[in-house]
């Protein structure tokens, strides 16, 4: 009878303590597609939530699930994050949209925001980055330094988000060294360290001397570091630890002052859907240190770039370029609009092979 | 399409780097099947060599020690599965297939630490005079150390099981069990034993995934290795040598295909992703039309009283 009560009383207690001592904390859920040790694209995101916890304190609480398969299994994922209680879900890879979308439908009153995807709902935004600006700095550098012309290139899937980078480094390629050409491996994952090894490894015995990669591992940068004159260029991260060399430069994804302001928004309620992409100018995208690797005059010459890419008096696709078939695309001094990027399907004139269907 | 760029000399010296982590695990599975019995788990011991070795190498700086720790490692797991079928006498199947999905956990949970870290690099056996031959030197003599064990390996099962006398009880032990025992051998012994040797060799075939071919640690990253090797082992009927020529057709083809992709050859990227495994299992079939067949009590399980 006495434990009765006590326990009663403790339980009672409890329940008064808890709505006095704080309010609920805004719950922020993250998946991810690959661990969160792949030192680049999930390593990232992860810094990002990392920010989140750290500038609110014990106003939210973050949880994330690493590892989660594009597809079926994704939306067992992001459920389960739901009825956990998010207030908030980022979900971090191009195939987790349609599983975002559904189980959007499912809880109205979560905000769901998806990464590089094209399909919102009052409940779901997208947001992503303008990763081709930094492809462009990439393509000039490898074609300033290549000495055998050929550049290897290790695509994830075909989708627009990959294509558009491919043709950003290939443009810009071509405009520093017009004889470079450009081996392009479908590795058909984002994250298979020994796959893009062994994709490295092939292009490499092909005469590339430059590693360009579009997943996520740091394998590649291995297999250049073994090869001894292959350079690359660190993916989504900085991949400092192969500095100065093979990494003479990286594209890195800044995630966290988008992650900050959109649960400011969640916790103040206002958050509404949008579609955000940004780029270099606003900080999404950062070009990694390129190192003395790189002669002094190419690096000013990215620098510049940069810099032009950034004030917007310059934008990656910008014609005339046509299309891979030479069909025309943009004329003089055309510029490409968001909805042709983001729906991009086809190589840029000058590029050899077909995109795989 | 540019086949010209595809360097044949290049293309068979990396044919023999993706061949030696399916060579070394399949050889060890061929001596445990040998024996008699069938041990599904060979993907959870490489998987757990693979960052046993990868843990060792990186703690003490020596890859050395670290194929020490991976032999050593995939031995432990599978002195779990000797346990259950030899003593338990429990189903092995059943026991094999528990192994890799508890070697697949158990190395994730160890790895928790690892990811991302560089391990130290091997170094490349450079054999002076040899290495400068033209064209054979690049594709025969400038390998990592472990390139020529898998190779010496390969050759010592096969004199062991031809020549001598531990080769003929092994193989009287998986070929009949009972009439084995009633001759005096020991067969639980001999079993335990070669299902060690299984688990060291596949935790040695994992390691060199993770510490030469890759070299990093991830989840899962033998990506189904162990499965090609335990297939390897039936379609090559039980042979060393024939293991030893599907193990290189397999690499082969997985090498050419990223070539011929990166030469641009006009087939789809799906048809050259599947198509080493067509291939391998093509050719083995073919070969193995003659009258090879299964060690007689493989799979089955022995039980001195009975």
């Amino acid at each position: 009878m006495r434990l009765e009560k006590i326990l009663a009383g403790a339980i009672l207690a409890a329940g008064l303590a808890v709505p006095a001592a704080a309010q609920d904390p805004t719950k922020v859920g993250f998946i991810y597609v690959g661990p969160i040790g792949d030192g680049g694209w999930t390593y990232e995101h992860d810094k990002g939530r990392l920010a989140v916890e750290e500038h609110f304190g014990d106003k939210v609480e973050t949880v994330f699930q690493e590892s989660v398969p594009e597809g079926a299994d994704a939306e067992r994922a992001i459920t389960q994050m739901a009825l956990r209680g998010a207030d908030l879900i980022f979900t971090t890879s191009f195939g987790f949209m349609e599983p975002t979308i559904t189980v959007a439908k499912k809880f109205p009153d979560v905000k769901f925001e998806h990464a590089t995807g094209f399909k919102t709902a009052d409940n779901v935004s997208t947001y992503s980055a303008r990763f081709y600006e930094g492809r462009a700095i990439q393509g000039h550098i490898a074609a300033s330094m290549t000495e055998s012309n050929v550049i290897g290139y290790i695509a994830s899937y075909p989708i627009p988000e990959v294509i558009r980078g491919i043709n950003a480094a290939y443009i810009h390629a071509r405009k520093a060294n017009p004889d470079v050409e450009f081996k392009i491996i479908w590795a058909y994952t984002w994250f298979d360290p020994a796959k893009e090894a062994d994709a490295a490894t092939a292009l490499i015995e092909q005469g590339a001397d430059v590693i360009l990669q579009h997943t996520d591992s740091t394998a590649p940068q291995a297999a250049a570091e073994k090869a001894g004159d292959v350079i690359t260029f660190g993916q989504a991260s900085d991949m400092a630890e192969y500095k100065p060399y093979p990494r003479v430069s990286s594209i890195i994804d800044n995630w966290a002052p988008y992650y900050i302001e959109r649960t400011q928004d969640v916790m103040d309620g206002t958050w509404e859907s949008q579609q955000v992409w940004h780029g270099i100018d606003e900080g999404m995208v950062e070009i990694g240190e390129i190192t003395d690797a790189v002669p002094g005059d190419v690096k000013a010459e990215a620098l510049a770039l940069k810099a032009e890419i950034a004030s917007g008096d310059y934008h990656p696709f910008t014609g005339p370029l046509n299309k891979q078939d030479g069909s025309a695309w943009l004329a003089e001094g055309e510029t490409a609009d968001d909805g042709t990027l983001l729906g991009m399907d086809f190589y840029v004139e000058g590029i050899t092979g077909k995109i795989p269907q | 399409m540019d086949l010209a760029s595809i360097s044949p000399v290049l293309l068979l010296a990396s044919l023999m780097v993706a061949a030696t982590p399916i060579l070394l695990a399949a050889l060890g599975e061929l001596v445990v099947e040998r024996s008699g019995v069938l041990n599904l788990g060979v993907e959870g011991m490489m998987i757990t060599g693979a960052i046993c070795g990868f843990a060792a190498a990186v703690e003490t700086g020596s890859p050395f020690a670290g194929f020490i720790a991976a032999a050593l490692g995939g031995a432990v797991l599978s002195l779990l599965f000797a346990g259950l079928t030899q003593v338990a006498l429990a189903n092995q199947v059943a026991s094999g297939l528990a192994l890799t999905l508890f070697g697949l956990g158990l190395s994730a949970l160890m790895g928790q630490g690892y990811v991302g870290i560089k391990p130290p690099p091997t170094p490349r056996l450079d054999i002076p005079v040899l290495g400068d031959i033209p064209i054979l030197g690049p594709i025969l003599f400038g390998h990592d150390v472990m390139v020529y064990a898998g190779l010496g390996l390969c050759a010592a099962i096969w004199a062991m099981l031809k020549y001598t006398r531990a080769g003929l009880v092994l193989r009287a032990v998986g070929e009949n069990h009972d009439a084995a025992h009633a001759l005096g051998y020991k067969v639980v012994r001999v079993r335990v034993m070669a299902i060690l040797f299984g688990g060291a060799c596949a935790g040695l075939g994992g390691a060199y995934i993770s510490l030469i071919r890759v070299p990093q640690w991830t989840e899962g990253m033998t990506a189904g290795a162990g499965w090609i090797a335990l297939a390897l082992v039936v379609f090559a009927s039980w042979k060393a040598g024939r293991v030893l020529l599907g193990a290189w057709l397999f690499g082969g083809v997985t090498v050419l295909q990223l070539n011929l992709q990166a030469a641009g050859v006009a087939i789809p990227v799906e048809y050259l992703s599947m198509s080493p495994y067509l291939i391998t299992i093509l050719v083995l079939v073919i070969m193995s039309a003659d009258r090879s067949r299964a060690p007689g009590s493989l799979g089955r399980i022995f039980h001195a009283t009975g």
